[in-house]
């Protein structure tokens, strides 16, 4: 069981000229193993920061992020165990994977890494997590360009569990694909999730898929949580201006049945 | 890489050029004009190009380690190494090399080459740190990033590969200038006109008025070259089709599609009606088939060759409007 809490973290990014960019302000929340939270919001509304700061590509200006009670250590060895913990799955499956390097390379990389299986092990655990994420063992030699964006985004899955991690961040995974195949990834997702107990931040802008994968819902609005609650009380009574506006935005059957916003026009 | 007929070409030239300068003494020794020319042409442009050559490496490491790395590693430590590089850049080279070379009884080779050395390397950095900063903010990077890779991995292992190209075109841009800068200097007569080489036959020819009318003393060695720089280049285009594994797939993709009676520069999106060539998520199509985009395939915007127009017609993946949610029921 891992937990991790976020605490009143706040992003500054120094803007040449123009002062200070707030990108993030004053966020808490706490995800566990097993549970999935849904980060909505527009694009500038520090979703990906969030994701960003979790893995330590930029670091918070103020606040605490606790990973089993332990802050986030800064460099070497420690850093790696955290960051062997907590792994992301990035939004563009056409940029997230070198084109130079083959489908073996992408996930041997973090098994050798982080030891997660002895050196003779490697090919076999390559070709197992293939397996996980329903790929033929016959595209390991084969380079991103060679597959389909389907295929990329399960290669990315796959390498984002490589190191075992107990929480996972999901950066708009599916919104670069193409719609027949969305919801085949998503619920790839959302079985691995329940393999190896998960604790998964879905960040999305999509607020169908939010409800229907996610135990609660955090809406984001200018670096700001202006909502957070279980999934179905944000969808279907949302508390915050903001919140149904961006419901009423989405031409979405499944917000129908709510009784209100345009979808129930569109028959 | 030999296959491609770019490449090919250049190094056959390349081939001929080092083969006549290893066995120029085997070929200088016939009819008794051609003796003459062939014995002045032949013989120096081994010393030239293994001179120039050899030089243009070191060049090379030098402009690949400091433009990498100050693409890669961010702050002052970057901004130094990017402003010692613009000393570097503003450096007048053929001047230097004028000066240098006319201070010494005889200048050595060494000497030329260390001088085309010192001011030849910004260029090269310059643009290797462009394009690494380029790099650097790339999903695959900062994936690696977020993985826990160190950082000499990231740089040697997942940034140089995809700066192979212009590495490549870097150097035979280098070697070339090179070739020149030494032609023209020997052309000039700063370097010892007993140092025979393409430069000094120019030399000559101007001295002793062979222009316009001599012009087989002139020609050839201009001709040389002139063709010596056009096989860099085409090996350069090899390497960079050879390297770049799109460019590669690209390449064959469209000699695939050729042969099958696409055009594939028509613009339009190829409707396959053969169900095999259509993309399968979950298997991957059989190692021969051509890659052809049938609508609602992924396609990418940066994909260079068959998909490229169709992409562009159809708007490329932007199409599906990202933010539509799907029934999840």
């Amino acid at each position: 069981m891992t937990t991790l809490e976020f605490s009143h973290v706040s992003k500054k990014y120094k803007v040449r000229g123009s002062g200070d960019l707030l990108a993030l302000d004053d966020v808490s929340f706490t995800l566990t193993s097993g549970r999935t939270i849904a980060l909505v919001g527009q694009s500038g509304s520090g979703k990906s920061t969030i994701a960003k700061i979790l893995t330590q590509l930029e670091r918070a200006t103020s606040g605490e992020i606790l990973l089993d009670g332990a802050p986030i250590p800064r460099r070497g060895r420690a850093l790696r165990r955290y960051r062997q913990q907590i792994r992301m799955v990035f939004q563009d499956p056409f940029a997230s994977l070198n084109p130079y390097h083959t489908i073996r390379h992408h996930l041997e990389r973090p098994l050798r890494l982080d030891h997660v299986v002895p050196n003779d092990e490697v090919d076999a655990e390559v070709h197992r997590l293939l397996e996980r994420v329903h790929l033929d063992g016959g595209v390991v030699d084969r380079r991103p360009h060679e597959l389909s964006g389907g295929q990329r985004q399960r290669v990315a899955i796959a390498r984002a569990l490589a190191s075992r991690p107990s929480l996972l961040i999901a950066d708009e995974p599916v919104s670069m694909l193409d719609v027949s195949i969305r919801l085949g990834v998503l619920n790839l997702l959302a079985e691995l999730q329940r393999e190896a107990n998960l604790g998964v931040l879905y960040i999305t802008h999509d607020l169908a898929t939010a409800r229907h994968f996610s135990d609660e819902i955090m809406v984001l609005h200018h670096g700001k949580v202006v909502e957070h609650g279980p999934a179905d009380d944000v969808i279907l009574d949302p508390q915050h201006p903001y919140t149904r506006a961006l419901r009423d935005a989405s031409p979405n059957p499944e917000v129908h049945f709510s009784g209100t916003g345009p979808a129930s026009s569109r028959s | 890489m030999f296959r491609n007929a770019k490449s090919l070409t250049g190094l056959i030239i390349l081939g001929v050029f080092t083969l006549v300068a290893i066995f120029g003494d085997l070929l200088a020794p016939y009819g008794p004009l051609e003796k003459d020319f062939t014995a002045l042409k032949q013989p120096p442009s081994a010393q030239h190009l293994l001179g120039t050559t050899h030089m243009g490496e070191d060049v090379l490491s030098q402009a690949v380690i400091i433009g990498v790395t100050a693409g890669y590693i961010a702050g002052w430590r970057s901004e130094s190494l990017s402003a010692l590089t613009n000393v570097f850049l503003v450096l007048p080279g053929l001047p230097l090399m004028i000066i240098v070379a006319s201070q010494q009884e005889n200048p050595s080779l060494l000497l030329v080459s260390t001088v085309l050395a010192i001011t030849g390397w910004a260029w090269g950095a310059r643009v290797l740190r462009a394009q690494t900063l380029s790099l650097r903010n790339r999903d695959f990077i900062q994936a690696a990033r977020a993985n826990g890779e160190p950082i000499h991995r990231i740089i040697a292992v997942e940034m140089l590969p995809n700066l192979t190209a212009i590495i490549a075109s870097s150097f035979v841009g280098t070697v070339t200038a090179a070739v020149l800068g030494l032609t023209t200097l020997a052309f000039i007569g700063v370097i010892p006109i007993t140092n025979l080489n393409w430069g000094t036959i120019l030399f000559w020819a101007q001295q002793n008025g062979a222009f316009p009318d001599y012009w087989w003393w002139y020609v050839p060695a201009g001709l040389c070259i002139a063709l010596l720089g056009m096989a860099l280049s085409l090996i350069n285009f090899g390497i960079d089709e050879y390297v770049n594994p799109r460019l590669r797939s690209a390449g064959e993709r469209a000699r695939a599609m050729r042969k099958k009676g696409y055009k594939v520069s028509s613009g339009i999106t190829t409707v396959a009606d053969r169900p095999d060539l259509l993309e399968d998520s979950v298997t991957p199509p059989p190692p021969d088939s051509p890659h052809v985009d049938v609508p609602g395939a992924p396609v990418h915007g940066d994909d260079i060759g068959a998909v490229t127009e169709a992409d562009q017609a159809t708007g490329g993946p932007d199409v599906i409007p990202a933010g539509r949610p799907e029934r999840s029921a």
